[in-house]
């Protein structure tokens, strides 16, 4: 690796995974450049919320590593055998990524700015008064500086989601990952959240990458589009190229399909 | 029939029997507590051990503990007074319920909510205490309100143990005035009504802690 | 102090013996615990106000009491009113109306759980009363309610020590006559435990069982 002058963010290299008889991952081999956002679009199946799982650490890959700029997450070297690793030297990898989640998943015996200050407060050991400054400038941020008092289910979805997205921001991760934000979402609120990622992406330069059934959203706001099916990266170009001239058959099936539907 | 008699008599061992309540559930709760966690823990030697007491416990009865408590132990040099063997007895036998409550309860936060604290980095116990915990504690009221009204019941064995509870207090004024009538069902009285008052209590307890599920994603 | 193993070999048969007094004991009370859980919850329903307050009265008073003293209950007062029962009887009845109680309330559920489309039914076939209630609404209401009766059943067999203090010779009764001869209190009460344990472990496992295979069922079926 020490060859790599340009080291990737995020490296997977031959990772699989499978639940039960059924492979979800079949030996996938993907760099990430730092500032790189990658949508991954393509059929429900293909594996796409599985790769973001496994690279926050939900699951664990039956074969293959993973590194976050150029460090093994999840695993640890002893002697020449992989380990499954856990305590400090996985938090320290771990901390460099952030998820936001389909079904929003905030915390509900606590209020908005609660959601967004506890992680700083008790994981990274800011002080209160700091984190509490940070977390109110978050939800300006994402237009819910009048929520700050108010609890998760007194608020609609879309604020839940954004409220999660400051939640997961607080955190300062290097890469941010998103999964079906808009999924569960009634039609009229997915916009007002697309345009807090649209944002982020634009001031930020985040690296992210992004599982959506948006292709819009996500033609407009990725730099690298990656066409999934079968628990392989089938396509992996920019989004014009993808979009507008793909080049595989199964690629042009799948954009034919939900894009004329 | 002499009621001032009979009441300030019944009420002192009414006390009795609310001390040994309370500190019976105090043993139980803390029991419950750090049992039913570790019956979920990562250590299989742990959880096997945990889960032995629990059988043990769950699979005898209360009143033989009691008695092993009582009886047995001073054999062993372990000389409790009647009080200490009656709030351990009881305290482990209803904290090997109680663990089930707690084990269940944390079992039955989504799923999402662990996801969502190893997204933001949480170590093991950070994220029990301050999102999995809090959310399951909803959950366990309910039944750990019927547990210490079960409780509350169970001291009347501790009568069996010399202890002077409510039960004890009837028995002697049967035995020195006779009224047998009268006197239990007085007992029972004093029984229901500190139960309905505990009831009460918890549900008090209950409307402070808000269920927490609501808006919470799986 | 050390295990006695000659002495413990030695009271076994005796303990063994009890036990069938305990089993008679649970048996009895839980017979009698179901027909009077069921009584209760049809009087419940009754719809006479007077009738349906004194039954929910009944079952919370006895549900908020010790079944000890409600045992010391009948056991001294009924023979006032020249009610003499044997000792088995009264314990079997003091368990019986106990868990009496307890069980009108899983009656109570298990007929809440059967469809409202079920009575309607009943009623478009012009059934009885008792044609409705024996044949359409219990049969369906009475298998979800049985894992719980299980669990149930259990606990009384739990409870039953408590029939000593009655003076019923059962397994604890019989413990202590044993160890208030030799003064030994290890072997009898450790012995007692581990019968208990014995034959109340498999059972509950076997409950939970029966459960998870419902739960499951449930969970196919919808």
């Amino acid at each position: 690796m020490g060859a790599d002058p340009r080291q990737p963010i995020l490296r997977m290299q031959g990772v699989s995974k499978s639940y039960g008889a059924v492979q979800i991952l079949r030996g996938i081999d993907l760099d990430v450049e730092a500032g790189q956002r990658i949508a991954l679009i393509g059929p429900s199946g293909s594996g796409k919320t599985t790769l973001l799982r496994l690279v926050m650490t939900l699951e664990t890959p039956e074969d293959g590593t993973i590194e976050v700029e150029g460090e093994l997450l999840g695993l640890r070297r002893v002697g020449d055998r992989l380990v499954k690793d856990s305590g400090a030297h996985l938090r320290s990898v771990r901390g460099k990524i952030g998820m936001v989640f389909q079904h929003f998943n905030l915390f509900p015996h606590m209020s908005a700015l609660q959601n967004i200050m506890d992680g700083p407060v008790h994981v990274r050991g800011l002080s209160k008064d700091q984190a509490r400054e940070r977390a109110l400038d978050l939800l300006a941020k994402v237009g819910l500086r009048n929520k700050a008092d108010s609890l998760p289910r007194q608020l609609s979805g879309g604020q839940q989601q954004r409220v999660a997205i400051a939640r997961a921001l607080a955190m300062e991760p290097k890469i941010m990952l998103f999964d079906e934000i808009t999924s569960a979402l009634d039609p009229e609120l997915v916009g007002e959240v697309l345009a807090i990622v649209r944002e982020l992406a634009h001031e930020t330069g985040m690296t992210m990458l992004i599982v959506t059934h948006e292709m819009g959203f996500a033609r407009e706001v990725a730099n690298r589009v990656l066409f999934m099916e079968g628990g392989h990266i089938v396509e992996d170009g920019e989004p014009e190229q993808v979009f507008g001239n793909p080049r595989s058959d199964r690629t042009k099936a799948f954009l034919g399909a939900v894009l004329h539907r | 029939m002499n009621l001032t008699v009979f009441l300030p008599a019944l009420l002192k061992g009414a006390l009795v029997t609310l001390e040994a309540t309370l500190l019976s559930a105090a043993v139980a709760l803390v029991v419950s507590v750090v049992v039913g966690l570790v019956r979920l823990s990562r250590f299989r030697l742990l959880r096997g051990a945990a889960l032995v007491y629990v059988e043990i416990f769950r699979g005898t009865s209360a009143l033989v503990q009691l008695f092993y408590f009582f009886f047995v132990l001073p054999i062993f040099g372990i000389d409790l007074s009647p009080m200490a063997a009656g709030v351990i007895a009881l305290g482990l036998n209803f904290g090997s319920y109680g663990s089930e409550v707690v084990r269940a309860a944390v079992l039955n936060v989504p799923r999402g909510q662990h996801e969502a604290a190893v997204a933001l980095n949480y170590p093991p116990g950070l994220a029990m205490r301050r999102i999995i915990f809090p959310q399951a504690l909803a959950a366990m009221l309910p039944p750990f309100g019927n547990l210490l009204i079960d409780l509350l019941k169970a001291t009347s064995l501790l009568s069996l143990i010399t202890i002077g509870d409510l039960t004890f207090a009837g028995k002697s004024l049967v035995q020195s005035q006779g009224h047998v009538t009268a006197i239990y069902t007085l007992v029972l009285v004093f029984y229901f009504v500190m139960a309905l008052m505990l009831g009460r209590l918890m549900q008090a307890a209950e409307r402070r802690v808000p269920g927490a599920t609501a808006g919470g994603g799986r | 102090m050390n295990f006695d193993f000659d002495y413990a070999l030695q009271i076994l048969p005796t303990l063994l013996r009890a036990t069938v007094i305990t089993f008679q004991a649970t048996v009895g009370g839980m017979v009698l615990a179901m027909i009077v859980g069921l009584a209760l919850e049809l009087l419940r329903r009754s719809g006479v106000k007077p009738v349906v307050y004194a039954t929910k009265g009944f079952v919370s008073f006895v549900r908020g009491t010790p079944l000890l003293i409600q045992l010391y209950f009948l056991y001294y007062v009924l023979p006032l009113y020249g009610l003499s029962l044997e000792t088995m009887e009264t314990g079997i009845l003091g368990l019986g109306l106990h868990y009496g109680a307890y069980l009108s309330e899983v009656y109570r559920a298990g007929i809440d759980g059967v469809p409202k489309g079920q009575w309607e039914a009943a009623t478009a076939l012009n059934a009885s009363r008792t044609h409705t209630w024996l044949r359409i609404i219990l049969p369906q209401a009475v298998p979800p309610m049985l894992p719980v009766f299980g669990n149930y059943l259990i606990a009384m067999f739990k409870d039953t020590p408590l029939l000593a203090t009655i003076t019923l010779l059962e397994l604890l009764g019989t413990a202590q006559a044993e160890a208030a001869i030799s003064y030994r209190y290890l072997e009898p009460y450790t012995l007692v435990g581990l019968i208990f344990l014995v034959l109340s472990w498999p059972s509950a496992s076997l409950v939970r069982l029966i459960e998870n295979r419902i739960r499951a069922e449930n969970r196919n079926g919808r």
